[in-house]
């Protein structure tokens, strides 16, 4: 019966004397889970660094990807995401406050910091799924050529520009193949707004226009510019006008640095998704008193460690895919 | 009595912990949005200076999270280094074989791509 009672005063491993490392069997726990879990993190971010050193000269340049904030129009990089970094970070502080009241044994302060707390992880991941919405639809399009580089345009000032600035569409007969209208077990993306030879076509009437392909000129750190005659041999490759990004192409460059921004913070945004369940689970034990009739609010610390930990994980997807 | 006077309000240095760490991010911010030529295009060790500085933010801010707000530093040695050392040991060595393996790459692969069209 022990060990399904909650009754266990000192949290030790079987209500004796036994305290190995210290700390309580749960809080132990956790930190092995943590370690398990930062493992995990650290795979998959040290695998974006493999694959970054691998393509360094065509990687993508974050600040030229991540550049909106809700409701104003114009070019802010970082702005939002470092929003989002206070966010998380002051919702640690909240956590951090209510394992302090509940170690002094104040219920009322510890649910309030527990609601704080909550907020907090939802604004975070409000911001998250803003952040991929941005991501997903895109800004200025580009022409993917037939080995899968990017070529996008910019203006004389070497700004980039979207494609509708300077490209018109023409009618054409073709129609998106829905499974409504065509093979009832198959169907297609939405067809891109225009075709590779109506962006050549305007390339063309556009002197101002030059094209900007992935390479990175090492000295400057910019995407090189290409000169009008070479842009149009490479738009001779093109193959598919891309808007926004998913798993198989993107706008910005490399396919791969979608598909890990998408499976990181994806991985990362689903930890602070259950770390809110966990929060809010937490958060009415203590207001219905379970942790005040066990006379410890160890639980708050549990989820405490978890939550602290998803913020140490942001710290560093913060740096990897933000700021090197 | 003692008991009670083990748990004594941290309240203070939580804040402190907290304005550290967003001055560390403020300055991040900064740096990376201004990118002083003088750190973002020059080279030191491998990679630029700018980079190191956002590293090294980055592991200082990890430390304050996992020693202040984790309550890593009221842990016994034993617990604090069956994790700590554990991890750093495991994460510095994935990433030295993997980003040694991934320049590798990119010294056999970046002549054969075609630049010319």
């Amino acid at each position: 019966m022990e060990a399904n009672t909650a009754t266990t005063k000192e949290q030790t491993w079987e209500g004796g004397d036994s305290k190995p490392l210290g700390s309580s069997y749960g809080k132990m726990m956790i930190w092995f889970f943590i370690v398990s879990d930062a493992l995990t993190f650290s795979g998959f971010i040290i695998a974006y660094g493999a694959m970054r050193f691998k393509f360094l000269e065509t990687w993508p340049i974050a600040d030229e990807v991540f550049t909106h904030i809700p409701f104003v129009h114009g070019n802010f990089p970082m702005l939002y995401v470092a929003f989002m970094t206070f966010v998380l970070i002051f919702s640690s502080v909240t956590m951090v406050l209510a394992v302090d009241a509940g170690h002094r044994m104040q219920k009322n302060k510890v649910a309030w910091y527990m609601l704080a707390t909550i907020i907090g992880g939802v604004i975070f991941v409000g911001s998250q799924a803003w952040e991929w919405k941005t991501f997903i639809t895109g800004s200025y399009g580009a022409v993917q050529m037939h080995d899968g580089k990017i070529l996008q345009f910019v203006d004389e000032t070497g700004h980039q520009i979207t494609l509708e600035s300077f490209v018109s569409a023409h009618h054409t007969e073709r129609t998106q193949h829905e499974s409504k209208n065509g093979l009832w077990f198959t169907s297609e993306a939405a067809l891109p707004e225009f075709t590779v030879a109506e962006v050549t076509a305007a390339f063309k009437a556009n002197p101002n226009v030059r094209v900007r392909t992935e390479k990175i000129d090492m000295a400057t750190k910019k995407k090189e510019i290409l000169s009008r005659a070479s842009s149009l041999n490479f738009l001779a490759e093109g193959k598919a006008v891309i808007k926004g990004a998913n798993l198989k192409a993107n706008e910005y460059g490399k396919t791969l640095f979608a598909d890990f921004f998408f499976f990181i913070t994806g991985f990362h945004g689903f930890h602070v998704l259950s770390g809110i369940a966990f929060n809010i689970i937490i958060f009415f034990n203590v207001i219905i008193g379970t942790y005040e009739k066990r006379k410890s609010y160890e639980m708050v610390e549990k989820v405490g460690l978890y939550w602290h930990f998803v913020d140490l994980v942001w710290v560093f997807v913060f740096t990897f895919f933000y700021l090197v | 009595m003692a008991h009670e006077a083990a748990h004594e309000s941290h309240t203070g240095l939580i804040w402190k912990v907290f304005a550290f760490l967003s001055v560390i991010t403020i300055v991040e911010v900064i740096f990376g949005i201004i990118k002083p030529a003088s750190l973002h295009l020059t080279s030191f060790l491998g990679t630029s200076p700018l980079n190191w500085i956002f590293l090294i933010l980055t592991l200082v801010k990890a430390y304050g999270i996992t020693w202040y707000f984790m309550h890593m530093k009221e842990e016994k040695a034993s617990l604090r280094r069956s994790v700590v050392w554990t991890s750093v040991f495991l994460i510095c060595y994935l990433a030295a074989l993997l980003l040694i393996e991934g320049s590798y790459l990119a010294d056999m692969m970046t002549p054969y791509v075609k630049w010319d069209y």
